[in-house]
């Protein structure tokens, strides 16, 4: 039998099943905590932090702590927002996103962030990392000047057998995301369409296939990422 | 190489499990794990060489190409560094005729560099073939390197034992143990199987009772009470485990060593009480692979435990059973974080888990275990046998006991010494004959950068907490580079980067000290580091990247004249560089770089 709980986010009183993670309970009470590594129903990663809020005081990662009863949640508040802020502005120095030339605008769920939390110039120094473009696998392109270390894939991507076709390699600064090279000769096509789904931002794109939904008509040209989180509110 | 690779693989029950043991048997074997041993590994376990390269590469010690003959891995801490390291290093170089970084054509040497080893008392001090080499200077490098090429075995040139143990015929380390003070609970009179008597002459509830009441909390940095971890614990369901932390990372430790030295028997007989305290099914003795030269001498007194029936199977003809193996690390500071040497005693990467789960509830493969760190164990011996109330009446009412601390950098004394809680940073630098101190640096690069005004405060865990690491930082030592830049380096290198907050932010900061150092920093600079520090505090995942901005922080709080003195007063600058910018096209097309100001 699951527990209902009781819980407030921002002052105002929420129910939820017991255990369950904040970030998806929150998200189905139109209660939008921005996400970059988490995925529903998959372990959850806890490594972009984006989710980050107040748990009685405390801070935790939304996407990593299951709820109970008397939780008092901050979310929208403007410390928050601008450590969000800040780790998106982040993303953007330790990398190299240069969206115009990038599949994946429009569609890419850090770019979207950057709209929503208005980005404008990052407040850090550029890293301009070298990094480099694996194209060896048939059907994939990994694109590591765009990862952003979340570990869908890795945590999403396996052949029938279990095993992974995508694992990190070193460690801090050296990190770097990487595709099993005998495992992706074979990989199918499907798997390949899903790699490039759930991968929040351009670092794996589909060989051969390409722009195939218009710059203009893709998931956040019109609306803003959240707000189809935002329209459940009661 | 197919054939031994495969025997390895079989010595460890073939799964995934034990990948970190196999890759140590590997590199030690081959002196690398090569791209080939990735793949056999992989097809023999049933697993992606994507998955066997993850661990693989997580740990420093593991490499691709074969490390020299002679492999040297000499400590770069801030304390080797003010001991001399500069010297030590220059030396190897022009004696092996390489670069740190670099193996010599003929695959005699490689020289690398490595973060602090445990020998802060003794430094500079390199690990060559994973044998310790203390107190080098440049006529030991030449000697060392000369016997190189005479072919000499690692073990002949250690030419002089250590005091203790270190003489062992197992252990033959020219290491010292330097115990400076013993006191009357870790280092004191002990007795082999004592506390286990005791202990299992009682109920486990009442062990766990015993330790509850003498207030032990934890001695590996965080402090959290060792009585109610063990009864959390013992809650759970499920077969349980008993972990110790010996991975002892935190720059400017090293009583671990000594305790693992001298008090090898109390450490497993802590985790033998701990066993029986929690019925647990198996204990791991994680050990940092920098002390891999204690392995056959830890070896050999657990087999001594098994012949006193001390340990094994029907412990004391109680129907308990209880063994203990020991999980060697490969070289990553993280895994002394409790969930992090949990993933890695599975054969995975150090990568700290999200909480909750909490080890107790859910950690060696997901079964309810408990972690502590040597000296607790120690510590919990004792307890058990003279009581909590004993143990009490030392120490301040919320840091009972006596604590070790490892103290080392400009002072006359370095070593280990076991003292009561409440002893002022005033009196410890008495203790030790230091002279001249600028700053202290409590609890190694993740605590805090103590200013002389600040001497009279108390080393316990309600003020001053440390997990043993004590730095003394001299009048002439050059605070922010020599040791600052020096510490944000160490956690730029040791970040697991699983969270991105703690890989990039370190990353950040430390090129932003290095902006000071060089001179080129602003005003500005400065705040902007507390700020972003305090992001990386507060989204990181784990203790690394919560106390990695602690160097910056507490130094530019506590000596902020320093950086004033450095950085350019101005509001704002330009950071780009128009000319440099161009110089790469400029060269393509053959002009000359002409730019208007
Ligand atoms: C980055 C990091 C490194 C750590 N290294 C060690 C270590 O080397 N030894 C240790 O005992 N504890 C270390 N700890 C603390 C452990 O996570 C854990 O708190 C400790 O082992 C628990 O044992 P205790 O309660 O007996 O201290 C480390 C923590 C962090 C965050
Ligand atoms: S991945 Fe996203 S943020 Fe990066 S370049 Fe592509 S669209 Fe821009
Ligand atoms: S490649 Fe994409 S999905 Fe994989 S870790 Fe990087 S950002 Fe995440
Ligand atoms: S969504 Fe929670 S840490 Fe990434
Ligand atoms: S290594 Fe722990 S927070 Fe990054």
């Amino acid at each position: 039998m699951s527990e209902k709980v009781k819980f407030t986010i921002d002052g105002k009183e929420y129910e939820g099943e017991k255990g369950r993670l904040l970030v998806d309970v929150a998200a189905e009470n139109g209660v939008y905590i921005p996400v970059l590594c988490h995925w529903k129903d998959v372990k959850p990663a806890g490594s972009c932090r984006i989710c980050t809020v107040k748990v009685n005081d405390r801070y935790m990662t939304a996407c990593t702590t299951p709820i109970d009863a008397n939780m008092t949640v901050e979310n929208k508040t403007p410390e928050l927002e601008d450590i969000r802020k800040a780790i998106v502005e982040m993303l953007f120095v330790e990398g190299n996103h240069f969206c115009p030339a990038c599949e994946k605008s429009g569609d890419c769920d850090l770019q979207a962030l950057g709209y929503l939390y208005q980005m404008m110039v990052p407040r850090f120094p550029y890293a301009f990392e070298r990094r480099e473009l694996d194209a060896k696998s048939p059907k994939i392109f990994l694109e590591k000047n765009r990862c952003i270390f979340c570990k869908r894939c890795i945590r999403m991507i396996k052949d029938d057998k279990g095993r992974s076709f995508f694992a990190f390699k070193g460690r801090g600064k050296h990190l770097e995301i990487t595709i099993d090279e005998k495992l992706a000769a074979n990989i199918s096509e499907e798997l390949a369409q899903e790699a490039m789904k759930i991968c929040p931002v351009g670092a794996i794109l589909r060989k051969e296939v390409g722009f195939s939904t218009p710059i203009g008509q893709r998931k956040y040209d019109k609306v803003p990422i959240g707000s189809d989180i935002e329209v459940l509110q009661k | 190489m197919k054939e031994k690779i495969i025997s390895i693989i079989e010595t460890y029950g073939k799964t995934p499990e034990r990948l970190m043991d196999i890759l140590i048997s590997v590199q030690e074997e081959f002196r690398c794990v090569s791209e080939e041993a990735v793949s056999l590994i992989a097809s023999e376990l049933g697993i992606s060489e994507a998955d066997v390269n993850q661990t693989k590469t997580f740990y420093h010690f593991f490499t691709t190409n074969p490390v020299g003959k002679y492999s040297v891995y000499l400590n770069n801490s801030a304390v080797s560094g003010m001991m001399g390291v500069a010297e030590v290093a220059d030396e190897f170089e022009k004696q092996a005729g390489i670069n740190f970084g670099q193996t010599s054509p003929d695959g005699l040497i490689s020289l690398h560099y490595t973060p602090c080893i445990g020998m802060n008392d003794q430094e500079p001090a390199a690990l060559i073939n994973s044998l310790v080499f203390t107190e080098l200077n440049r006529e030991k490098v030449r000697k060392i390197v000369a016997d190189m090429r005479d072919g000499k075995t690692v073990e002949s040139m250690v030419d002089e034992y250590g005091d203790g143990n270190n003489a062992h015929p197992l252990l033959k380390a020219m290491v010292k143990n330097n115990i400076r003070k013993p006191g009357p609970v870790c280092l004191g009179e002990y007795e082999v199987g004592k506390g286990i008597n005791k202990a299992m002459s009682m109920e486990p509830k009442a062990v766990i009772e015993e330790v509850k009441s003498s207030n032990l909390r934890g001695r590996g940095g965080a402090g959290f009470p060792a009585g109610l971890k063990w009864q959390f614990c013992a809650q759970e369901k499920g077969d349980r485990y008993v972990l110790c932390n010996a991975d002892e990372g935190e720059p400017g430790t090293f009583k671990d060593r000594v305790l693992l030295t001298e008090r090898a028997p109390m450490v497993f007989e802590g985790m033998i009480i701990a066993g029986w305290a929690l019925d647990a099914k198996e204990g791991i003795i994680y050990l940092r692979y920098e002390y891999r030269y204690m392995l056959e001498f830890l070896n050999s007194v657990l087999d001594d435990l098994r012949n006193k029936n001390l340990l094994g199977k029907n412990i004391l003809g109680k129907g308990f059973d209880f063994d203990i193996r020991i999980q060697l690390g490969a070289g990553a500071y993280v895994c002394g974080e409790e969930s992090a040497l949990v993933e890695s005693a599975e054969g995975k990467r150090g990568e700290p888990r999200n909480r909750p789960p909490f080890p107790v509830q859910k950690g060696y493969l997901d079964k309810p275990s408990i972690i502590n760190n040597v000296e607790t164990f120690c510590s919990a011996v004792k307890i058990v046998e003279n009581g909590g109330k004993w143990y009490k009446e030392m120490g301040t009412e919320e840091s009972t006991g006596t604590k070790l601390l490892s103290i080392s950098g400009d002072c006359k004394k370095p070593g280990v010494y076991e003292v009561e809680w409440g002893m002022t940073i005033k009196e410890m630098l008495d203790m030790v004959e230091a002279k001249t101190t600028q700053a202290v640096q409590v609890a190694g690069p993740s605590g805090t950068c103590v200013p002389p005004s600040q001497f009279d405060r108390q080393i316990a865990i309600e003020d001053l907490n440390t997990g043993g690491s004590m730095i003394v930082i001299g009048e002439d030592r050059d605070l922010i580079k020599d040791v600052v830049l020096n510490f944000m380096e160490f956690f730029e290198d040791e970040s697991c980067g699983s969270c991105i907050t703690c890989r990039s932010f370190n990353m950040i900061l430390r090129k932003q000290v290095q902006r000071v150092v060089d001179g080129k920093a602003i005003k500005p600079d400065l705040d902007n580091m507390l700020e972003w520090g305090k992001i990386m505090q507060n989204t990181s995942r784990c203790g690394l990247g919560q106390t990695a901005a602690n160097p910056i922080a507490t130094t530019i709080t506590n000596f902020r004249d320093l950086y004033e003195l450095r950085v350019k007063d101005v509001e704002f600058q330009s950071d780009f560089d128009l000319e440099k910018a161009i110089a790469e096209s400029c060269e393509a097309v053959g002009r000359p770089p002409h730019v208007h100001e």
